[in-house]
């Protein structure tokens, strides 16, 4: 009985150790695989070059600018709206109130739409309700912002980015000890005075956190933008908020399904892969270094 | 413990009028947040509804022609042609093809792997496999769908032999890939949310570490562990890129996992581009959409319902 009851124990933590192996293998061969394939055909004129030979030859840069663009057009919206939020949410919302419950259960709601559904979204809402509605107002109805262009699909994106910020954001506004904030009212700081002077400040790493995490976020989420502006080839940088853009993502898509010659385009696009990872994971990495220092800090108060 | 009173109240002081115009902009940034989703909603539905209510959309498609068998007893989704065919079967049956898949890879690896983590694992194995489930979180999922159909394809064709590169085996496991993370993430939170008393408990009994798993924890930790395989469901059903590159996009009404299969996200993301605006096509899209957006909604309240009624099991306090 006893020895039964040992080989299933075995056997069951043998089981549950292989899940965890086979997804290590798995994140092993992916990463394994792209950085050996990737990494030789890269060099500084890849990323700074344009593409050329249909795609198939040539860099990448109006892809990794189009793609700088966007995030930062998209922070610019996400972050003053993602904090505003969170400190409602923390430092002015009563405790246990209804709305409060409501809107986090808004915000776990929004994480969970599929991204194509934010594509839609931003199509109907950004370009042909907004951008239609602007054209018709201000250039006599003339095709100016109601089309996919590089604002809509920021906005977009910023939509898609937003419980990542609010989130975030809200765990450094819990790092500021509550003494912190008694201590200010104590000198009869008014409310917001205590936000702005004491708690904020104190909770930039968590802001940063947040931002850092939508931009790896935005920068690799294709479907949101298929419809709200990315472009397969242009021939020139976007410049203006109603231009169309390349994106290195929407280019991964474009070079894997709609390449005439897969073998031909086979080392620039692993390159390309190479670079849109090594760029989501920086990212990443930063903010987990960012965050990891919050946590500590928390712990201590 | 009843929280502390709000020193702001007890002192109350008075907001000068500059901050009342800022107080009042960061009260409406929360009420954004419930009205962005609404608005989601209502701006999918928007270009869903001429499919319920107009004429001019019903010559070409009407919601019933989308289930019934087409003439000649058929289900073909053919959009483009000169007579154009929207059954919702095929999509129907490609998305339930390729979740299952995806699900019956993902839920065994994640919530094994949660389990192994949480009761068995030692602490430098544990700060191993933590971040590399966080590092496959980051992979983008376009990233994702480009090493289905370009490498995985190739392995699976040449393992198993089957005819089509794209099908919802090579799909399911690219998607499996995506929806692991959510699992393991909200599984090991419930698991590792277990009191120790109850570990304690059990091994006092003289129960051993894999029985005190397998009976105390893990059915101590269920409606966690369930929320974790509902929200692992959603992400499946709503992912889109990775579905899309490998599939094969062949909208067929095929229960077999090896053949070709186009679902409901990749049906918008693909046809989209080339639908007029305004047109029967682009309504009948949309709506496609609001159906994805209203399961994929269902699936995370509930969820999420079951992410707080663990918590409430195991603090026995209100949520």
């Amino acid at each position: 009985m006893s020895r039964w009851i040992r080989i299933v124990g075995a056997a069951f933590t043998g089981l549950t150790g292989a899940a965890c192996l086979a997804i290590l293998t798995m994140v092993a061969v992916i990463l394994g695989d792209i950085a050996l394939h990737g990494w030789p055909h890269l060099s500084w004129e890849f990323v700074s070059t344009a593409p050329s030979a249909n795609l198939a030859e040539g860099g990448i840069f109006p892809a990794i600018f189009g793609t700088v663009a966007l995030v930062l057009l998209m922070t610019v919206a996400v972050v003053p709206l993602g904090v505003a939020a969170a400190v409602y949410l923390h430092e002015y919302a009563p405790p246990g109130s209804r709305f409060v419950h409501v809107v986090r259960l808004a915000l776990q709601n929004l994480a969970g739409v599929p991204s194509i559904v934010f594509g839609l979204f931003g199509l109907g809402l950004f370009v042909r309700f907004t951008g239609g509605g602007v054209d018709r107002l201000f250039f006599g109805g003339a095709l100016t912002f109601g089309q996919p262009c590089i604002l809509w699909a920021a906005l977009t994106l910023a939509v898609l980015t937003l419980p990542t910020v609010v989130v975030a954001t809200e765990e450094a506004l819990r790092a500021v000890p509550r003494s912190y904030r008694e201590a200010a009212y104590a000198l009869g700081a008014t409310r917001w005075q205590v936000v702005w002077h004491v708690v904020l400040p104190q909770s930039v790493g968590g802001m940063l956190t947040g931002a850092i995490l939508a931009v790896s976020r935005g920068a690799g989420e294709v479907a949101p933008i298929l419809f709200t502006g990315a472009a397969y080839y242009l021939p020139h940088l976007p410049s203006r908020l109603n231009d169309q853009f390349m994106e290195l993502g929407y280019h991964v898509y474009v070079l894997t399904t709609q390449s005439p010659d897969v073998e031909a385009t086979k080392p620039v696009l692993y390159s390309t892969v190479f670079v849109l990872l090594g760029v989501t994971f920086l990212l990443n990495l930063a903010a987990v270094l960012v965050r990891s220092g919050i946590r500590r800090r928390l712990r201590q108060t | 413990m009843p929280p502390a009173p709000d020193p702001a109240l007890l002192l109350r002081k008075r907001p000068r009028p500059l901050e009342r115009g800022i107080e009042f902009l960061i009260r409406s940034s929360a009420f954004v947040m419930v009205a962005l989703l609404a608005l989601v909603f209502v701006f999918v539905g928007k270009e869903a509804l001429p499919l319920l209510t107009s004429p001019r959309v019903w010559e070409e498609v009407t919601l019933p022609s989308m289930v019934r068998p087409q003439e000649g007893g058929g289900f073909s989704w053919q959009p483009i042609s000169a007579k154009p065919k929207y059954s919702l079967l095929p999509l129907l049956v490609g998305t339930a093809k390729v979740t299952t898949v995806a699900l019956l890879i993902a839920l065994p690896l994640a919530v094994g792997a949660a389990l192994f983590t949480s009761e068995f694992a030692p602490q430098a194995a544990r700060e191993v496999i933590k971040p590399a489930v966080e590092l496959l979180a980051g992979i983008p999922s376009v990233v994702v769908g480009f090493f289905s159909l370009m490498v995985l394809a190739t392995w699976l064709q040449d393992a198993l032999g089957t005819t089509v590169r794209l099908n919802a085996v090579t799909a399911g496991i690219g998607l499996s890939l995506a929806v692991i993370p959510i699992v393991f993430t909200v599984a090991e939170d419930a698991l590792s949310a277990v009191p120790q008393a109850f570990r304690d408990g059990s091994l006092a009994l003289g129960a051993n570490r894999w029985q005190t798993a397998w009976r105390v924890v893990l059915p101590a930790a269920f409606p966690g562990v369930f929320a974790a395989c509902v929200l692992g469901a959603g992400r499946a059903v709503g992912e889109t890129m990775i579905v899309l590159m490998a599939s094969g996009n062949a909208a067929t009404v095929s229960l077999d996992p090896t053949e070709s299969f186009r679902s409901f996200s990749a049906t918008i993301a693909a046809e989209l581009g080339e639908a007029p605006h305004g047109s029967p096509h682009y309504h009948v899209l949309f709506f496609l959409g609001a159906f994805l957006f209203v399961i994929t909604f269902l699936l995370n309240l509930a969820g999420q319902r079951y992410v707080r009624r663990l918590r409430r099991k195991l603090e026995g306090e209100a949520p």
